[in-house]
């Protein structure tokens, strides 16, 4: 089987993956990190989110294979020392869970708006979200969640 | 003591009242949380993958594993005929298969489940199953069953008075058709089972389950093991919904089954597909119903019949009609009535429990009713809904014979309009449609009584275990199942209150059947009703025992000893809450202890269909605004606003994520959410890419939600809270009505229109309602 090597959330990891196997895959099954959430398996519901190189990716859609030598983080890899992310933060604060499992490809995407859109309005988060289904919210804490993440994002840290 | 005054100023950290976050929050932000499939995959882990039928209804003429039992990878196969004890999950009528047995009734239904070293490997062995069937008739829709007289259960009847006899000298009469579409649950975690074997034979379950001592019974049974030789944990679900309350015993049988056979450990993950074609969903209903009324719009008179589309076994039918008549009623009083319910047989999924079991179809059903006598008289609705409320004193007694004790329906109504401005947007909105030919605006306020408890009474009982170490620590456990809803938070809440001590103290542990057993599932609303009140009563057992050895130890009356935030003071003495623990348990005071709880009151003779099976009501009402264009019935919720009664909030933030995501799920029910069958009976939309559950940009652009304030439960319930999981979904109502609403100010007419709907629908309405009009 072919290697692919990359590095995943900071640290160099290498396996051999079938030329099928999708990211998610490895990141679950081979590399134990079960953070990134399978809800659909279509590559619809958003909660296997991660970025590759800095761009939000569904996880589902893309092969292991593809991310050779890229930098992918994870749900896993956003706490810094043992302290959280302030869009997680945010996210806790801000009640915008409730089971949790769509949770990691919410903030995952959230930050990628961020990255575009520093002070998102409510109507850009709703519409950012297309992609990210949520059965238990209705989605409002979230959209809370997210502007309060921006916030505490720009107000440094 | 000095500090005393501000000890009672700062309470514990997550006392009954906190908004405090989700106990899991930390966890979920970080991807820390563990889920079934999360749980690390132990060395020769089996992936099961089940063939499933491809008819609606056939007879099995033969299966044949031959090939499939030598396709790599696969360790195991198995069919009904290997199934060692009895093929039966039914959780009220007997019957009900995990794998097909001489006959399939539905598309989907599992008829062999393969075991293999890999998913991949199971499933492709699947194509080598060869199965011969006998395709047979299918029956697929509740008028079909109707008209064959095909049921699951007999019919049951509600009733007080003489409706026939009060619509024929009602001074009006008007009568309806009411189709209502079902739903699938779309819990984001899909089912999922791990089975591991135990010595002796035995089997623990890590199962999604909102049921775990149901999953244990029926593994049990499947297996012909005893229920001890079955232990079923788990610790979290990524939501249930009612989707997981039966359902889950399939998977986890069929796991445990391949388990039971290999001595290997077997996983039965759905992908998503599979799950929307193989489990039930909510009960599409058949509504109809003749009303007589006075002037006002006051119901003299109703004769209604509502028939939901069961699918091919019961699974929970019976108990889901009986909960869509209970709320055929609403808010409403009826003098002359008589309901009856019918739980049709049809070769579709099974289908079960979802937020509401059957009592949102009953009271759409009564709103479409008084909408229906509203628009007839030219009448704004809201005024024709307020005349038709239950009193306080007089009219007030339910269809089945329950008095109404705690209505709270006018203050709450009244608050409403106000705070909404509904009599002013009423106005503007009127407005806005004489002078806008294309795009229409509607508006609508409904209201809602839900009924609290099982209507099964011997479900409501509930059990808790509660452990003090001798740090202070405390281990928590109940028979109730997280699923999203916050429960294990809002029990650890009271026992927080309970023991004054800091939240973050007491340890939230997996439900799990070897610690409290015989346990209902969580569902009815009533997780922390139950097992609050039995986390309770467990925490203040302990607290006794506490204060009876502080007495004693520190020489003080009984009545000095208190519980202050982490801290007993016993007279002058004053010590860590850790601390009284050491001394207590060296002094051999029992620092564990059991809860149970029963809900008082409560009593249903079903074959008369009288008594009082619920404890209470929770109410609440919500205002919709919804802009609509006429020429392709596109629309969007403009404005919301929901105000609901959850008594006094054990977690005022859990209760308010309970109404809006309750309200949004309900929203999706009624306009997006559409289960469509082919004319063979096969759901076609089985994926997210063709059921359209609600996203955020879904969201009524202006949203605004409060809870009632200054509420209380009249009940006696733990803290005078009253259940929230559940009576939310029902605000969705007022989306609906305000949809019809605007396709009534299109069409100049009073429209018919079917749930979900859809824009298609709408659309449809719009044409249907102009061509039937007499204006232009």
């Amino acid at each position: 089987m072919p290697k692919v090597s990359m590095t995943v959330n900071g640290k160099a990891v290498s396996a051999e993956v079938e030329g099928r196997t999708l990211l998610v895959q490895l990141l679950r099954d081979q590399l134990g990190m079960t953070g990134t959430h399978v809800g659909c398996d279509t590559s619809q519901c958003g909660a296997c989110v991660v970025h590759v190189d800095g761009r939000s990716v569904k996880a589902c859609t893309m092969l292991a294979s593809q991310a050779e030598g890229s930098q992918v983080t994870t749900i896993e890899g956003l706490a810094k020392d043992g302290k959280l992310h302030p869009m997680q933060e945010a996210f806790r604060d801000n009640h915008g869970l409730q089971c949790g499992f769509c949770t990691p490809g919410m903030i995952m995407s959230a930050l990628e708006l961020v990255k575009h859109k520093p002070n998102p309005s409510e109507h850009e988060v709703r519409d950012w979200l297309e992609g990210n289904l949520c059965r238990c919210t209705g989605y409002h804490n979230i959209v809370k969640s997210i502007q309060a993440g921006a916030a505490a994002m720009r107000g440094g840290k | 003591m000095d500090d005393a005054p501000d000890l009672r100023a700062h309470p514990v950290r997550g006392a009954v009242g906190a908004a405090a976050a989700h106990d899991s929050a930390h966890k979920h932000v970080a991807g820390a949380a563990i889920y079934v499939d999360d749980i690390p995959e132990p060395p020769d882990l089996l992936h099961v993958w089940c063939v499933m039928s491809p008819h609606a209804h056939a007879r099995i003429r033969s299966i044949d594993l031959a090939d499939v039992r030598s396709a790599p990878g696969v360790i195991d196969a198995v069919s009904a005929a290997d199934i060692p004890g009895k093929n039966d999950i039914g959780p009220m009528v007997a019957g009900e298969p995990i794998l097909a047995e001489g006959i399939v009734e539905y598309v989907g239904q599992p008829v062999v489940a393969i075991a293999a070293t890999s998913i991949k490997a199971a499933r492709t062995a699947g194509a080598l199953a060869r199965v011969e069937y006998d395709v047979q008739p299918a029956v697929l829709t509740v008028d079909d069953a109707l008209a064959q007289g095909l049921f699951v259960a007999p019919p049951v009847e509600f009733k007080r008075g003489d409706a026939a006899a009060a619509l024929a000298r009602a001074p009006n009469r008007l009568s309806g058709t009411f189709r209502i579409g079902g739903q699938d649950h779309f819990y984001l975690e899909g089912q999922v089972a791990l089975a591991i074997p135990q010595e002796d034979g035995d089997l623990l379950i890590h199962s999604s389950t909102q049921h775990p001592s149901e999953v244990q019974k029926m593994v049990a049974k499947v297996l012909g093991l005893a229920a001890n030789a079955v232990t079923v944990e788990v610790r979290r679900m990524g939501g249930g919904f009612g989707g997981k309350e039966t359902q889950p015993a399939m998977f986890a049988a069929i796991a445990a089954l391949l388990a039971q056979r290999t001595r290997r450990p077997v996983k039965l993950r759905l992908d998503r597909d599979d799950d929307m074609m193989i489990t039930g969903k909510r009960h599409d209903f058949v509504v109809r119903w003749q009303a007589g009324f006075d002037g006002e719009g006051r119901i003299t008179a109703l004769d209604m019949d509502l028939a939901a589309r069961a699918g091919h076994v019961a699974d929970l039918s019976p108990a889901i009609v009986d909960r869509a008549l209970f709320h055929a009623d609403n808010c409403y009083y009826i003098p002359d009535v008589r309901l009856r319910g019918f739980a049709c047989k049809t070769h579709t999924q099974s289908n079960t429990a979802f937020r509401g079991f059957g009592g949102p179809q009953g009271m759409i059903a009564i709103e479409e009713v008084v909408d229906a006598i509203a628009r007839r008289l030219g009448r704004d609705p809201l005024a024709v809904r307020r005349v038709n409320f239950y009193g306080t004193t007089d009219r007030n007694v339910t269809p089945y014979h329950m008095v109404v004790e705690d209505n709270i329906v006018h203050g709450l109504v009244d608050e409403l309009e106000r705070w909404a401005d509904y009599q002013e947007r009423r106005r503007a909105i009127d407005a806005f449609n004489r002078t806008s030919p294309i795009l229409k605006k509607g508006l609508a306020l409904t209201p809602l009584k839900f009924g609290i408890s099982f209507t099964a009474t011997f479900y409501n009982q509930a059990g808790a275990l509660l452990h003090v170490y001798t740090d202070g620590s405390v281990h928590l456990n109940h028979g109730g199942t997280e699923m999203g809803q916050g429960l294990f938070m809002k029990v650890a809440q009271i026992v927080a209150e309970e023991l004054q001590i800091d939240v973050d103290r007491i340890k939230i542990s997996a439900t799990n059947t070897g610690k409290v057993p015989n346990t209902s599932a969580t569902a009815a609303s009533a997780g922390t009703d139950l097992n609050g009140a039995a986390a309770q009563i467990a925490a203040r057992t302990i607290r006794g025992r506490l204060a009876d050895f502080a007495a004693a130890h520190f020489a003080v009356p009984r009545e000095a000893v208190r519980f202050r935030r982490n801290e007993v003071e016993a007279g002058a003495n004053v010590v860590p809450f850790a601390t009284l623990a050491a001394l207590a348990y060296r002094a051999r005071v029992q620092l564990s202890a059991t809860g149970f709880y029963k809900t008082p009151k409560i009593h249903w003779d079903r074959d008369n269909a009288r008594g009082r099976p619920f404890l209470y009501f929770a109410y609440g009402a919500a205002v919709a605004e919804v802009l609509v264009d006429t020429l392709t019935g596109e629309y969007k919720v403009t404005r919301a606003d929901l105000l609901h009664d959850v008594g006094h909030s054990i977690n005022p933030a859990i209760d308010r994520g309970q109404v809006e995501g309750g309200f949004i799920q309900g929203m999706g029910w009624l306009t997006t959410e559409e289960l469509w069958f082919d004319a063979k009976g096969r759901l076609a939309t089985h994926a997210p890419s063709t059921y359209k559950i609600p996203v955020a940009s879904d969201l009524p652009r202006d949203f605004r939600v409060r809870l009632l304030e200054g509420a209380r439960n009249a009940e006696d319930t733990v803290h005078r809270s009253k259940a929230v999981g559940e009576p939310p979904l029902m605000l969705a109502n007022a989306v609906f009505f305000a949809l019809k609403d605007a396709v009534a100010a299109a069409a100049g007419a009073a429209p018919s229109l079917a749930a979900p709907a859809t824009p298609e629908r709408v659309l449809l309405a719009i044409e249907d309602a102009r061509g039937g009009a007499a204006t232009p």
